[in-house]
């Protein structure tokens, strides 16, 4: 496999590695996809006072192309509303990282990991305010 | 040290410098096409043929008018399968062979149930290796061919081929064996052993690609194919095509040193295996040996590192070629059929790396790859969330993944 720059920068240099603290009421994790598919992600953002994603954090199991997709996906979301970070397609990671089309479905679960940690999060702020 | 260093030897070796020398004079001088009768060129090319015939049969414990000379082992398996499919049709119409041979025997295997024979495709315990017991019961009357492999081209596993032939034998069926991994590595007897059917390759002997054959049993039984490729008669008729001089010089000289050498690279190289194995399993927990503990290629170390994907590793350390069953490594986006076939989780396949190592690794290489190798895993394991989640004493197997 011939991997574009892209990918490989984030590769060597992953962007926001790490974890918050789940229980946190301001925090939201997203964990999706499965060993057995040879990708998991998790990611996980932490949502400031003004209602814009103040952190962002991932890690993944997964090739290159699933590191660099998550990678990018926090650097993106990070300072955003959960609106704005709610309109990132997995496309423009595609076009971004310059994916080739096997690698498409890496974009696809990082699309995904950001929708399930805003969903985490505005599930639990509901629940707090019920 | 020169970098990348090539611990990828299943998949292919490089032609020994001793071999290449050998073969060079027949691409220019000795030319001859070795069927021309007519002149001295046809027949220098002619006693070169015969000479590799019998450094190929001296090999393997045969006579060399048993020597099929093929373009690989593919074409060997083909022919093996198709050619004694075809011939013992009356015979019979069943044919045996086991879940983790290569494709070049599987995929022909399925070709002939398209055809209308019977196939069973025996499995395999943990460690790779097929039950005789399970043989036994699968042959019957009707069983023209069983087709077991010698050696795993992925975790290394040695089949017990002399039992299992004994038991294929005993039931009046044929016994071939894809012995593609095997010649330069572990002893071969066709006599011994009750081989009706080798195939073998030059390309992972250190000879040239391109080049392989078909042991064919001439006595006790008397075997006979029906062939697959027409034209001139070649190859007693079983195997049709102008000799390739140059490429079968060099196979026969790759056998010749094989035969020399075997036993002490298989030493050197079961060694630094080992060393390897021990330089990775010193320095990192859940490290998983894939394949069986002591009957393998001693050239083989199939290793699973737990919660990080074997493609993402291999990105990772670049300067050492080695290749992985992870699915993100192969077109089909499936991990390793044969891992799954010893029963190894998907999640455990995804993160498997096969190292092969050859005749020209050296220790300093091997100190260099597990400490490369080490490097890496641990970086990934920092990034990933699976390693993070199992530390923290959580059971993967108990989440419910919500797969992409």
């Amino acid at each position: 496999m011939v991997y574009s720059e892209q990918v490989l920068d984030h590769y060597n240099n992953p962007r926001n590695v790490g974890s918050l603290d789940k229980n946190d009421p301001q925090v939201g994790t997203g964990l999706v996809g499965a060993p057995e598919c040879g990708d998991v992600m998790r990611l996980q953002i932490r949502i400031g006072a003004s209602g814009a994603i103040k952190e962002a954090c991932f890690k993944t199991f997964g090739c290159g192309s699933a590191i660099a997709s998550s990678s990018l996906a926090t650097d993106w979301i990070k300072g955003k509303t959960v609106d704005e970070a709610l309109k990132i397609r997995n496309s423009d990671i595609v076009r971004e990282l310059n994916l080739p089309p096997v690698k498409i479905h890496c974009s696809v679960l990082a699309e995904d990991a950001i929708r399930a940690a805003i969903n985490d999060y505005l599930e639990k702020s509901r629940k707090a305010h019920s | 040290m020169k970098l990348p260093i090539y611990l990828d030897h299943h998949a292919t070796t490089p032609v020994d410098r001793r071999v290449l020398e050998r073969m060079l004079p027949y691409f220019t001088e000795d030319f001859g096409n070795a069927a021309s009768r007519s002149h001295s060129l046809g027949w220098r090319a002619e006693e070169a043929v015969e000479w590799a015939r019998s450094q190929v049969a001296d090999l393997i414990g045969a006579s060399p008018k048993e020597i099929i000379f093929t373009s690989g082992a593919t074409e060997a398996n083909n022919l093996a399968l198709l050619g004694a499919a075809e011939m013992y049709r009356e015979k019979g119409d069943h044919i045996i062979t086991q879940v983790t041979e290569h494709k070049a025997v599987l995929d022909t295997a399925k070709r002939l149930q398209q055809l209308g024979y019977r196939l069973t495709f025996l499995p395999v315990d943990p460690h790779g290796r097929v039950d005789p017991d399970d043989l036994r019961k699968a042959l019957d009357r009707r069983t023209l061919l069983v087709s077991i492999m010698f050696a795993n081209n992925e975790v290394g596993t040695l089949q017990p081929i002399a039992d299992l032939a004994r038991t294929a034998r005993e039931q009046g069926a044929l016994f071939h064996s894809d012995a593609a991994q095997a010649p330069a590595l572990v002893p071969i007897d066709v006599e011994a052993m009750g081989i009706d059917l080798l195939s073998l390759s030059a390309h992972k002997a250190y000879g040239p690609k391109g080049i392989g054959a078909l042991y064919v049993r001439r006595k006790n039984p008397r075997v006979r194919l029906a062939p697959q490729m027409f034209g001139g008669g070649h190859e007693r008729g079983m195997r049709s095509g102008t000799l390739p001089v140059p490429g079968l010089v060099g196979f026969g000289t790759a056998c010749e040193i094989a035969a020399a050498e075997r036993d002490t690279d298989a030493r050197r190289l079961h060694d630094l295996a080992r060393r390897l194995h021990d330089g990775i399993r010193d320095r990192l927990d859940e490290v998983y040996l894939n394949g069986h503990p002591t009957e393998r290629l001693p050239n083989n170390l199939n290793l699973s590192f737990a919660y990080v994907e074997g493609e993402a590793l291999m990105m990772g350390m670049t300067d050492i070629a080695v290749s992985s069953g992870s699915a993100c490594s192969s077109a089909s986006l499936e991990p390793s059929y044969v891992l799954k076939a010893l029963g190894v989780g998907d999640d455990l396949a995804h993160t498997s790396i096969r190292f092969g190592l050859g005749r020209s690794t050296t220790r300093e290489e091997i100190d260099y790859a597990a400490g490369r190798v080490t490097e890496i895993v641990l970086r990934l394991r920092e990034l990933s969330p699976l390693y993070e989640m199992a530390k923290q004493g959580m059971d993967l197997k108990k989440i419910s993944w919500k797969s992409g």
